[in-house]
């Protein structure tokens, strides 16, 4: 049987995009942030990501799980349009954000980046010093006039990612001194910093300890406050933990999305349901 | 996959610990290997090194000759003005004329004047007449001067290649002067030493018991102990007629007889003017010094006139010249090519280019120069300007692809990271990517000056390998390299001029060290961790 075939006998085609409903927590309904419907994304003939539609709330927590190669990490890069960094990667569909098509000629990908920021699998902090990490961002977007604001922004960041205590007397040290799960921090402080909507997580914990993970997870949780967080994650026990809701995809297919607790105690997919228990994968 | 363990058990043991004993082996083997080749190439550089040293070390030194020089008023300002002009046009070789002849009085003869005055260099009036301009307070006074001896002179100090054996002579020497020739006499079998001598090195020279001597054959000397000199013209074993060349006391005291060799005729250096440097030495006139000429003048046909300084800034405005060109060139084409070309079949066909023009030998750039750059474009011979244009053609591609490498070397998650930012192509590249690629690309520029730096090939046909006698002062004034003026002088006659070479040879090893120095130093400071 061909691949095409499979794809085509999957639901993703059927389920619409599953409707908004709030996380146990929380009273209301979210606003819709980021719509996305009919993405395809090729890298020159192979097609990595097979129309997927997929709606994301605003200030909360969406996990994206499935096997590895199944397309989250391609997926997720095109909500910021890192793909166009790689010549051979083409992306149809339509991916609006706030109402906005951001693969619309008119959008710039410099500014969109600005507003959807991204935490990399491995922590990938510049060869500069902390300070100079956080102030990057703010300063290329001119969103500081002096050393005053620059100060301010790099303490609230650096407090927002939970890592001032622990630098605020080192500002001056390489961000690479730092231990993993610091730079990881710093990597998410240096993304906050230039106030974003959205945060895309790509694995951001996989090389990081327990303890370290522990606090990831308490700072996105925080964090969902204020921003829209959408984490690749391979540990279902992450996925629960921190997220509202949960989009599975295999194979290019988003097979199934919705509210983490359903999807983790209820899917309606069969492979949904072999995945998280561990049957492949 | 499968269930059932692999069988690692006991049946593999034994043959364990002899594979780590092999590997082992292998490791201390290789590690040997390695030190070998180390330790190989350390010998060749040390043998290289070490030769080149001892051949150039002596164009360090220069030798130069105390004389007593009379300033005297009537010769150089008759008229007391002290007018520059005068001063200037005054003929300072009367002076130095006046001022040997005060040193060696019994030397009277035109010819033999002529001769002493070519043992100082052919500088030596220049150099008194800038004492009497400098200060003209001078004029009155008699001063020691130390004037550079000539380039034989010179070198028959450092080489320090003819022997003079010396033995002291028995019995009172009586000596019967007949105009110029002396006959000696002191006592039967006073000079059976020397007859021994000659006879054993050439019987052809003795006929019946007397020697006859001439320039073919080594000199022998009778010196006596108040600076005089007699050179035999033949001799038996008890007594001798000669030449006088310094004139002795009638009854000298002590005498010594003296072997000279080579013979006269083999050196450059007669009798007399050994004679007199010998007397010079003996009253402590002669000594060594630092040679700052090699470093203060430019190239001359006199030896020891003869100094670096034009080629070193030769080389150092050409090298200008290059980096000025190549490197901004460079590093833009390397930075474009690998951070924004497209991936295709142009750059492909562009990136392969590059590394052929890498390989192509020098002297094709220096033919392009000199059908382009000098025929083309009027560019003046013979300059920096277009040597160093030559040159730069030549570094680009060594420049490009160092750059590349360098670029290429950055990890891509840097990049991603400024992307992830915000950051605009250009601001990842120069915030970024630039900053950790400089090291290595500061490497590879140096490594092509370096190679610039020792080229010649090119430079010969652009016509940089003229003599010349000034320090260039601009880019447009006819120029000569250092590695063109080790040429010029390893084929130039005068044996003073081997030394010259090697020193010239050192010059630039000292040039390239400073440069490797620069990049380690570059590359210290711009290296960072990621
Ligand atoms: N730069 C690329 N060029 C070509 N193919 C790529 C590229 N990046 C990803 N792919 C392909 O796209 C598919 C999806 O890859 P992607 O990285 O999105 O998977 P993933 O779900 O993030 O996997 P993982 O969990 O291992 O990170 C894979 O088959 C991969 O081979
Ligand atoms: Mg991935």
């Amino acid at each position: 049987m061909s691949e095409n075939a499979i794809l085509r006998a999957g639901p993703s085609r059927v389920v619409a995009p599953v409707p908004i409903v709030s996380a146990a927590a929380q009273t209301q309904p979210h606003r819709v942030n980021i719509a996305a419907s009919h993405v395809d994304v090729f890298y020159a003939a192979k097609q990595a990501i097979v129309d997927v539609s997929i709606d994301i709330g605003e200030h909360q927590v969406t996990a994206f799980i499935g096997p590895s190669g199944c397309g989250k990490s391609t997926f997720l890069r095109c909500l910021n349009r890192m793909n166009d960094t790689i010549p051979i990667c083409r992306v149809t569909g339509r991916i609006a954000i706030d109402g906005e098509d951001i693969y619309d000629p008119g959008m710039d990908p410099v500014q969109l980046r600005a507003r959807v920021g991204m935490v990399f699998q491995k922590p990938n902090p510049f060869p500069k010093a902390i300070y100079e990490n956080v102030a990057y961002g703010p300063r290329i977007h001119g969103m500081i006039g002096n050393r005053a604001e620059a100060d301010e922004i790099v303490e609230r960041s650096l407090r927002a990612a939970a890592l001032w205590d622990e630098v605020k007397d080192r500002l001056d040290e390489p961000g690479t001194s730092l231990s993993g799960g610091q730079q990881q921090r710093l990597c998410i402080a240096r993304a906050i910093a230039v106030s974003p909507e959205v945060i895309l997580m790509d694995e951001p914990c996989s090389a990081l300890d327990p303890i370290a993970t522990a606090r990831i997870e308490e700072l996105i949780d925080e964090l969902r406050q204020n921003y829209t967080i959408i984490i690749v994650t391979h540990s279902m026990q992450q996925a629960a933990r921190v997220s509202q809701r949960t989009a599975f995809f295999h194979l290019g297919v988003l097979v199934e999305a919705g509210d983490t607790e359903t999807i983790f105690t209820n899917p309606r997919d069969g492979r949904t349901q072999d995945y998280i228990t561990g049957r492949f994968g | 996959m499968t269930d059932a363990p692999l069988p690692i058990a006991s049946p593999r043991r034994p043959n364990l610990s002899r594979r780590r004993a092999r590997r082992r082996a292998a490791e201390r083997r290789f590690r040997w290997y390695g030190m070998a080749a180390i330790g190989f190439a350390l010998l060749v550089l040390v043998v290289l090194i070490g030769g080149i040293v001892r051949t150039g070390y002596g164009a360090f030194l220069a030798t130069e000759i105390g004389i007593d020089v009379a300033f005297e008023a009537e010769t150089i300002d008759p008229a007391g003005t002290r007018a520059p002009a005068t001063l200037s046009d005054a003929n300072y070789r009367t002076v130095l004329r006046k001022a040997l002849a005060g040193a060696f009085p019994q030397v009277t003869a035109q010819r033999d004047q002529q001769a002493l005055m070519g043992m100082l260099s052919s500088s030596a009036d220049f150099r008194l007449r800038g004492m009497v301009l400098d200060n003209p307070s001078v004029i009155g006074t008699t001063q020691r001067v130390w004037l550079k001896a000539s380039a034989d002179i010179d070198t028959l100090r450092k080489a320090d290649d003819i022997a003079v054996a010396t033995t002291a002579g028995a019995g009172a020497l009586q000596l019967l002067a007949d105009g110029a020739t002396v006959t000696l006499r002191a006592g039967p079998g006073a000079f059976t030493g020397l007859f021994a001598d000659l006879a054993a090195r050439r019987p052809d020279a003795v006929t019946n018991g007397r020697a006859t001597l001439g320039s073919h054959l080594p000199g022998y000397m009778v010196e006596t102990a108040d600076g005089g000199l007699l050179r035999l013209t033949s001799f038996t074993a008890n007594e001798a007629t000669g030449d006088i060349l310094l004139a002795p006391e009638a009854a000298p005291a002590q005498w010594f007889t003296l072997i000279v060799s080579p013979p006269e005729g083999d050196r450059r250096i007669d009798d007399r003017e050994l004679a007199w440097y010998r007397a010079l030495d003996a009253q402590g006139r002669v000594r060594t010094v630092f040679n700052t000429t090699l470093f203060t003048s430019a190239d001359s046909r006199e030896p020891e006139l003869a100094g670096v300084r034009g080629a070193v800034v030769g080389s150092l405005l050409t090298l200008v010249i290059c980096l000025l060109l190549s490197f901004p060139l460079g590093v833009m084409a390397a930075v474009y090519l690998e951070e924004f070309a497209p991936k295709n079949r142009w750059t492909d066909l562009i990136e392969v280019n590059i590394n052929n023009l890498a390989a192509v030998p020098s002297i094709v750039f220096g033919l392009l120069g000199l059908a382009v750059l000098l025929g083309f474009f009027g560019m003046p011979r013979s300059a920096p300007f277009a040597g160093g244009t030559v040159l730069a053609l030549m570094t680009l591609p060594t420049i490009i692809i160092a750059a590349r490498a360098a670029l290429g070397a950055v990890p891509p998650s840097i990049r991603e990271a400024a992307m992830g930012m915000g950051a605009s192509p250009l601001q990842t590249v120069l915030h970024h990517v630039m900053p950790l690629a400089l090291p290595g690309i500061l490497t590879g520029t140096i490594i092509g000056m370096a190679r610039a730096l020792g080229e010649t090939a090119p430079l010969l046909m652009i016509g940089m390998v003229a003599f010349i006698v000034d320090v260039p002062g601009g880019f447009t004034d006819p120029a000569t390299v250092l590695p063109v003026q080790i040429y010029l002088w390893a084929d130039a006659p005068e044996r003073a001029f081997v030394e010259k070479t090697s020193a010239a040879i050192l010059v630039l090893l000292a040039f390239l060290v400073v440069m490797n120095l620069a990049a380690v130093i570059l590359r210290r400071r711009f290296e960072r961790r990621w």
